[in-house]
């Protein structure tokens, strides 16, 4: 008998169909995985399990009582608690105040401090955690520590179903161990997970059962160990993905169009140099906070560089003066790692993001000729696939795949000659994957010099033709592809040199 | 939240949401000018020529302002030293009248006063990182009181010059039917439409008020653009200060202390959002305008001052309170 059951789930926003027709069993002690697209379902399928969305129609049950929670302190109430795919954290608050928001201890209307560190203390030394301090302010911690919170925060109301929205998706590999080993013992327990994510090698490792979403409907479910992936993504689609990967021709020995020498940026970058060729593509590994993004951002003057020089096209300068102005009109295109924060400008239209670092494409003393921006934008929307109703829609109605190609037609349209792309295909869907893929591929074929940094190594290993890792601020030798294995990077990576 | 939307009931809401962004400040217009049509009890004289034509030079002031307001807001800006700077300018103007020198140097001297204001507001919160509010809220002391130094603590009487004439209710030549601030206001107001619509200046406003931090990525020189956006500011706040000048025929040190509050406000009502990245020139023009009809209305029923200010901050409650409803609906 299921502990959750969910039958015929319907929810609309206006006229538009988000949710039609969910069924969804959950038994107790079972990793459950919801696959799908970007766009789906599967936020606003959490987001009615944790109380935040009223379903349209369909029925809930819960132990086999009828569930309708009102809001998602009464969720909590019952026993299911979501960890946000984001962080939901007061940075300003201690860690025993966040863990145990919404439950904390009073005696006689007065805070009790001691008592809520002492809860605090214990529900982290069950997570095996007791390095981290109850006191400790959460803007001290590092993401991964964040995470641990957040997941201690709903262990702490003793929730018997956990809701994860993407949680891998801000975690370096050995964070991403300890999370599968506290998913472990939390289902030891009888506790129940739906698991959210786009890496289907990491549900095989972690989930039993799965259910497959698609534009709101459940299409498919099974246990996960009688599927295959090529089974999983066809689903998915609605089609087969045959390529994720573009193929592509390689030519060697063409001329260098940036050189980077003796770059540092302290503290996170120590040390990098690099070469970079037209019309290849140069992926850089290593882990998060290795100094990789520092490297990129300080060849991009985004922050300040200790010391170096940057060669453009022959073009030698110092890396410590310039602007993210000058670099743009030296030919380099940056693509950021974290589109909301620092990619998009989420409340202006496709047109305007798309054109913003080359407005001289549509305008003439500083005039903009709006026909001309339009028309510019509208070939870039079919060039890279994005799905958009125009030119004129705002940004923050697209869907997170089509707002990072957004993203990337800026640099096409930007026609930079060097392109230093971050992440470029953090936390999208597959389909939009292998459309930004195919861009870059492109681009590498169109001449372009481009540099890719990745935490996720089939995609390395299936764009690259060179590779470097950096690992604690240092840049490793730039080798052919060949040259490397997942295993030799990640020894690189994790190196202790 | 990744809900999927299909793309044709996207364009619909898009529009209508459009449409509804325009529409708000229009009803609201014509709902206060409805009111007063009844409750004065006298339609024909509430909506009379003659008191259409007091009502817009009564709101000159506050509209040329709250078009420079309108920038910095979309800019994610806030200037909260227009009042003293209002205050200032038109100090400076009557003085420059009284030093013996032309009219028109007076009014430049004026405008300028406003512009370095918005200068220095501009340095402080990029050059020190001093948040907006702050800094603008530190400026209102100073510029009130560099107003009153000037002023020897009272206000500065002028002779008579056609800075006077500015916004009178009658106009001289009589053809022109509106006080020429009013055709400079408007002419203003359709100027700096275009400005943010159509140039390059217009959407690198937009883009830094809704993503500084991208916009700089862009290679946006974002320090830059903020004190160019002060600036501007400033000058409209200066020509403010012109016009109250020219309406009070003395530079007034004390004058427009809690104008800023109208002015916000007109941008707020207009659809502009104190988070930046929004606001229309077009609205902010409205809500002046709503604010302007219903002094009038309040002063024609003879109900005391306190009704108005307790009308007025209703409404600007009111008018975020919908606006919130609404982005909420979409």
């Amino acid at each position: 008998m299921p502990i959750l059951q969910l039958r015929e789930i319907v929810k609309h926003f206006g006229p538009t169909v988000a949710l039609d027709g969910i069924d969804l069993d959950l038994h107790e002690g079972e990793v459950h995985a919801l696959i799908g697209e970007n766009g789906a379902g599967k936020s606003t399928l959490m987001n009615i399990l944790h109380g935040a969305f009223r379903p349209d129609g369909g029925s809930m049950e819960l132990g086999r009582m009828p569930y309708s929670p009102v809001d998602s302190l009464d969720a909590r109430r019952c026993g299911i608690s979501l960890i946000h795919q984001e962080l939901m954290l007061a940075p300003h608050l201690s860690v025993a105040e966040n863990i145990l928001m919404g439950i904390e201890n009073f005696r006689f209307g007065w805070f009790d401090k001691k008592a809520l560190h002492k809860r605090a203390r214990s529900v982290l030394e069950n997570f095996d955690h007791p390095d981290i301090r109850p006191e400790a302010t959460i803007g001290e911690l590092s993401i991964a520590a964040q995470q641990v919170i957040e997941i201690c925060r709903a262990v702490a109301s003793n929730s018997r179903i956990l809701l994860m929205d993407e949680p891998t998706s801000s975690l370096q590999r050995h964070d991403v161990e300890r999370l599968f080993g506290l998913i472990r013992s939390l289902k030891a327990d009888g506790a129940s997970i739906i698991y959210i994510s786009h890496f289907l090698e990491e549900i095989r490792e972690i989930a039993d059962n799965f259910t497959v979403l698609r534009d709101g409907k459940s299409v498919a479910h099974g246990k996960i160990g009688e599927v295959s992936d090529q089974f999983l993504v066809s689903h998915m689609v609605g089609r087969t993905v045959k390529n994720l990967f573009p193929k592509r021709t390689i030519n060697e020995e063409r001329e260098t169009v940036l050189k980077v020498k003796d770059l540092s940026s302290p503290p996170a970058l120590r040390s990098a140099n690099l070469e970079l060729r037209r019309g290849e593509i140069l992926g850089i590994a290593g882990l998060m906070g290795s100094g990789r993004s520092d490297m990129v951002r300080a060849i991009f003057r985004l922050v300040d560089a200790a010391s170096g020089t940057v060669t453009v096209r022959g073009n030698e300068s110092q890396a410590t003066c310039g602007t993210p102005a000058s670099r743009i009109s030296q030919g380099i295109g940056y693509l950021s790692e974290d589109r909301k924060r620092e990619g998009l400008a989420l409340s202006l239209s496709v047109a305007d993001n798309i054109t913003i670092t080359r407005w001289s494409s549509c305008s003439r003393f500083g005039w903009l000729d709006l026909s001309k921006q339009r028309r510019r934008s509208e070939e870039m929307i079919a060039q890279v696939g994005i799905k958009a109703a125009g030119p004129a829609q705002p940004l923050k109605e697209l869907s997170g795949g089509n707002q990072q190609k957004v993203a990337v037609a800026r640099l096409i349209h930007q026609n930079a000659e060097v392109l230093l792309l971050d992440e470029p295909t953090r936390g999208i869907d597959i389909v939009s994957k292998a459309q930004v893929y195919e861009a870059i591929a492109r681009c590498a074929a169109g001449g372009k010099a481009v540099l890719m940094i990745s935490s996720y190594l089939p995609e390395l290993f299936g764009m690259c033709d060179r590779l470097a890792v950096m690992s604690r601020g240092r840049l490793s030798r730039t080798r052919k592809i060949s040259e490397w294995t997942p295993e030799s990077v990640l020894q690189e990576a994790i190196g202790s040199n | 939240m990744d809900t999927h939307i299909s793309t044709s009931a996207k364009t619909i809401s898009g529009i209508m949401r459009t449409w509804i962004t325009l529409l708000g400040p229009f009803l609201g217009l014509a709902l206060v000018i409805l009111a007063f049509s009844i409750l004065t009890g006298s339609p024909e004289k509430y909506l009379s020529p003659f008191n259409i034509r007091v009502v817009l030079s009564q709101t000159v002031i506050v509209a040329v302002s709250a078009i420079g307001m309108t920038i910095i807001i979309i800019s994610g800006g806030i200037d909260l030293s227009v009042g003293s700077t209002i205050a200032l300018s038109s100090v400076v103007t009557a003085l420059t009248v009284n030093a013996g020198f032309e009219p028109v140097v007076a009014v430049f001297a004026g405008i300028m006063a406003g512009a370095i204001v918005g200068l220095a507001n501009g340095f402080v919160i990029t050059g020190l990182r001093v948040v907006p509010f702050i800094a603008t809220l530190g400026m209102l002391g100073v510029v009130r009181g560099v107003a009153k130094w000037l002023a020897d603590q009272q206000p500065v009487n002028v002779s008579q010059t056609w800075i006077n004439d500015l916004v009178v209710t009658f106009p001289n030549p009589p053809w022109l039917l509106l006080a020429p601030g009013v055709w400079i206001a408007i002419f203003l107001a359709v100027l700096m439409v275009v400005v943010l619509r159509n140039t390059i200046f217009g959407r690198r406003v937009f883009a830094i008020g809704s993503n500084e931090e991208a916009a700089r990525a862009c290679g946006i020189p974002t320090k830059r653009l903020r004190i160019w956006i002060y600036s501007l500011g400033g000058l409209f706040f200066g020509l403010s200060g012109v016009m109250q000048m020219s309406r009070l025929r003395q530079g007034d040190p004390t004058v427009a202390a809690g104008a800023e509050l109208d002015i916000i406000a007109a941008v707020v009502i207009g659809g502009g959002s104190l988070s930046g990245g929004q606001g229309a020139i077009l609205g902010t023009m409205i809500g002046a305008m709503i604010m302007a009809f219903l002094r009038n209305g309040c002063q024609q029923m003879g109900w005391p001052n306190y009704v108005q200010e307790i009308i007025i901050g209703a409404i600007i409650v009111a008018a975020v309170a919908v606006d919130q409803l609404r982005q909420r609906r979409t």
